[in-house]
């Protein structure tokens, strides 16, 4: 019955077309398309074709099984969605009723034809053709095997936020080393720089810092503070990491941590970091008290000594002389099996939105400097003031929504700025008594406990107004109005125009991607959004994984959210990598290239293009082979061998070339040949 | 060339980043026209000229090759590769008497759905405005599917 296909020209196919509901079933005949199948393929060696409403569904797969047992079928086709979504079901259907789970080919006709296609007629020809071509690919299959890769059992965390923290506690914990990397002097991230946290309003650094002190401490935890990472070779389970430790000119084995060294240093610089620039730090410092680790960084672009060569108070005062200035950046080199990035997020640039006025009127203030205004260790000791560091308001206007949901800025939703600027309203009330205003689009306050946080925010007397903020500005028309910041909006539930004369502005600014977040995602081998944050494998069901094989991703870095959030990440992506590293080993995708040798003519045109090394050329036999363990399947040397020589897994010659006639033999058909088009 | 003319075009897509930004315009429901019908490759750096070619003579009237952008390729640079070896080949369709702008090269990230979507419904559109490519007529079969038959052997 079988007319030619594959090496043996003896396969027996089945395919099998999914409804997908009505996600398939709705712009494409898939009946039809069945029935097609099992009448126009099986010169191709069709022998079965079915339609099912859910194929992916136990009795979708059975149905599958039940065939490859009763009509002996050698090759599976599914046309369904995509092969990123369901290939591994049904290849281990597959490999349940007995046959290689390689020779399995999925198409996708739900993501390439009935979502993006209106004309049914259209896309059910469409699904016929994509049909053909996987039927004619999947003849030319061959059995393979996973390749098993072992997992090093250390990870990497880049980032010591509250989510590389919780991640890399967790991995500790269980008993694997880790290597923890920020670039900043201490961990903490941007928790360690708020005061209150919502909706409980337990104090930020009373949860954080144990957590801090239990990293600094960890026996598996090798904490690398003031790092980067620079480059990152190999591939999961495998890879090696460079990291550069930058200069901190302070032997660490030699500090005790007291002090003494930013007591005395004569420089006074403004910490345009930690304090958001509303404080200051000496040249030599460590960011907060509670700095993990201990030991201070001298900032060499502002030590007197460094720009001058004269000072060297810090060397002369320290107690156990471990002021080094002779100190370079060190490269490190670990090797690690997994990668969490857990890089976080930087806030925007309060100066784009030019209408809230941020850098030219004194009491415009950002959400950071807010939190760094009202923490009890910040520049002012807590105390709600003005710009000038004594005033306190008497009406306080916060702005929900700076710079988000806004096309001119960013489209999305940060996520947190409602809860925050509640949060803000709460401790102004408290602690100034004064009136406060928040100016929302509409209030978010999705989670656990934070519709009830708001409401009592309303009851200690917030005036809450519907309205995006049209204009700050402290050009007074009315009378009330001078020496006062004011506040235009269209008050969207009153329906008019109102100017609300306050002393104190708060911007609730949306979180932005870090600066570096591309530079830093293409080091690691992975993508980010059109909006800059770092995609995950799938948004639903794989959300700390990425694209690549070991590299996740936890919190912010992913996307703006809270820190429950964020801390319930960091966990997941820690457990993720905790399976890995118990398996011991990875099985990935045999897509690998192989050389004939009898067929290599020793050109050497393959060798110059392996980014991996993979390729080894043998002088003595003039000859070219390929190392398994470094290739990555990419199939450049597949396609530049003019000698054929060599081949690869799973994208062979053989299979591109059957499935490309496959799509197109309908228009081969079509055509009034004057010669048969032989297919 | 009638109106009726229906261009058919085979894409070519990258594993990493443009088969999943076709993914992305599906999930996102982004349309665009079904002349096109995408075959995936681990890598851009994978395609072999002869693909391209394979498909014009099996009656593709264009062919999209689609990477991720410079830069950003999952097997670091192999997409410069697949830009190399696209620059040749248009220089050799010219030779063969065929329009080069039958094969184009874009890029589009994991992310670029729309934009995949939109490169793809101006291609089919400049296509059309070419008209028929009609290859399996214009030209004899026989000397293709002689070289076909050598890649396969791999005696090219």
């Amino acid at each position: 019955m079988t007319q030619h296909n594959g090496h043996t020209g003896q396969e027996r196919i089945g395919v099998y077309v999914c409804h997908c509901g009505s996600n398939i079933a709705g712009t494409i005949d898939v009946e039809a398309v069945a029935l097609w199948a099992a009448e126009h393929l099986n010169h191709h060696g069709v022998v079965v074709a079915r339609d099912y409403k859910f194929m992916c569904s136990s009795l979708g797969q059975e149905l599958i099984e039940k065939d490859i047992k009763e009509l002996g079928l050698t090759r599976v086709v599914v046309a369904a969605c995509s092969p990123h979504l369901h290939e591994q079901t049904f290849r281990i259907a597959c490999q349940r009723a007995g046959l290689n789970p390689y020779l399995c080919e999925l198409v996708s006709i739900r993501e390439q034809a009935s979502w993006v296609h209106t004309d049914k007629k259209a896309a059910t020809e469409k699904a016929k053709a994509l049909i053909t071509g996987g039927v004619e690919r999947v003849a030319w299959h061959e059995p393979l095997e996973p390749l098993r890769v072992p997992i090093h059992p250390a990870t990497l965390v880049v980032g010591g936020g509250i989510a590389g923290i919780q991640a890399a506690l967790e991995i500790a914990d269980a008993g694997f080393p880790v290597y923890l990397v920020e670039r900043e002097p201490s961990i903490g991230g941007h928790m360690a720089q708020f005061d209150k946290t919502f909706p409980t309003m337990d104090c930020a650094a009373c949860i954080l810092t144990p957590r801090m002190v239990s990293v600094g401490t960890h026996p598996n935890i090798t904490l690398l503070t003031w790092s980067e990472v620079t480059d990152v070779q190999g591939y999961v389970g495998n890879f090696t990491v460079t990291i550069r430790k930058k200069a901190r000119y302070i032997k660490e084995d030699l500090c005790t941590g007291c002090g003494i060294c930013q007591e005395k240093c004569p420089k006074k610089v403004i910490d345009e970091v930690f304090e958001a620039g509303l404080g200051y730090r000496k040249a030599v410092y460590t960011p907060f008290p509670q700095a993990v680790p201990k030991y201070p960084v001298i900032d060499r672009e502002n030590c007197t000594y460094f720009q001058k060569g004269t000072c060297r108070a810090c060397e002369k005062l320290c107690p156990t002389e471990a002021i080094d200035f002779e100190q370079t950046d060190e490269l490190l080199t670990v090797e690690v099996g997994n990668i969490i990035l857990a890089t976080g997020f930087d806030i925007l640039d309060a100066r784009r939105i030019g209408q809230y006025g941020y850098g030219r009127l004194a009491n415009v203030f950002t959400s950071l400097e807010f939190e760094r205004l009202s923490n009890a260790a910040g520049p002012t000791n807590g105390q709600i003031v003005l710009r000038d560091g004594v005033t306190q308001p008497q009406t306080v206007g916060i702005i929900h929504c700076a710079g988000s949901r806004d096309r001119n800025f960013n489209n999305y939703c940060s996520a947190i700025c409602c809860m925050q600027s509640l949060k803000f309203a709460h401790l102004v009330r408290e602690r100034t008594g004064a009136t406060v205003y928040n100016f929302y689009i509409d209030i978010r306050t999705t989670a656990k406990a934070y519709d009830e946080f708001y409401q009592r925010v309303l009851e200690d007397g917030a005036i809450l107004i519907r309205g995006r903020v049209a204009e700050v500005t402290d050009a007074a028309r009315l009378p009330g109005e001078e020496g006062k910041l004011i506040i235009q909006v269209e008050d969207t539930l009153a329906g008019k125009q109102r100017r609300i004369p306050v002393d104190m502005v708060v911007l609730s600014v949306g979180l932005e991607p870090r600066h570096d977040a591309k530079e830093v995602a293409h080091r690691f081998g992975i993508s980010c959004s059109a909006d800059g944050w770092i995609i995950e494998k799938h948004p639903k069901l794989d959300p700390v994984a990425t694209m690549t094989e070991g590299v996740f991703v936890a919190g912010c870095a992913q996307g703006p959210k809270d820190i429950p959030s964020t801390v319930a990440q960091g966990a997941a992506a820690a457990a993720r990598v905790l399976a890995r590293i118990q398996q011991k080993e990875i099985a990935l995708e045999p897509v690998r290239a192989s050389v004939d040798e009898s067929r290599c003519s020793g050109c050497r045109i393959c060798n110059g293009l392996c980014p991996f090394n993979a390729i080894i050329f043998h002088e003595d036999r003039m000859v070219t082979e390929i190392n398994p363990a470094l290739c990555q399947g990419c199939g450049t040397c597949v396609a530049a061998c003019p000698a054929g020589a060599i081949s690869g897994t799973v994208f062979s010659n053989e299979q591109v070339l059957a499935q490309i006639e496959g799509l197109l033999l309908d228009v081969a058909r079509r055509a009034p040949a004057t010669e048969p088009v032989p297919v | 060339m009638s109106d009726s003319f229906e261009p058919v075009l085979i894409g070519f897509t990258c594993n990493w980043c443009s088969y999943r930004a076709a993914d992305l315009a599906g999930t996102a429901r982004v349309k665009y026209p079904p002349n096109i019908r995408l075959l995936r490759l681990m890598c851009s750096g994978r395609l072999d000229p002869t693909f391209v070619l394979k498909a014009l003579a099996s009656g593709a009237d264009g062919v999209l090759i689609t990477g991720c952008h410079p830069g950003e390729c999952h097997y670091l640079e192999q997409n410069y590769k697949a830009l190399r070896r696209y620059l040749l080949l248009r220089r050799m369709l010219a030779q063969m008497g065929i329009e080069p702008e039958r094969v184009k090269l874009v890029w589009a990230s994991a992310a670029e759905g729309v934009k995949l979507a939109q490169e793809i419904t101006d291609m089919v559109e400049e296509i059309r405005a070419l008209g028929p490519l009609n290859w399996p007529q214009r030209h004899n079969g026989a000397a293709l599917h002689a070289d076909e038959k050598a890649v396969k052997e791999g005696t090219a």
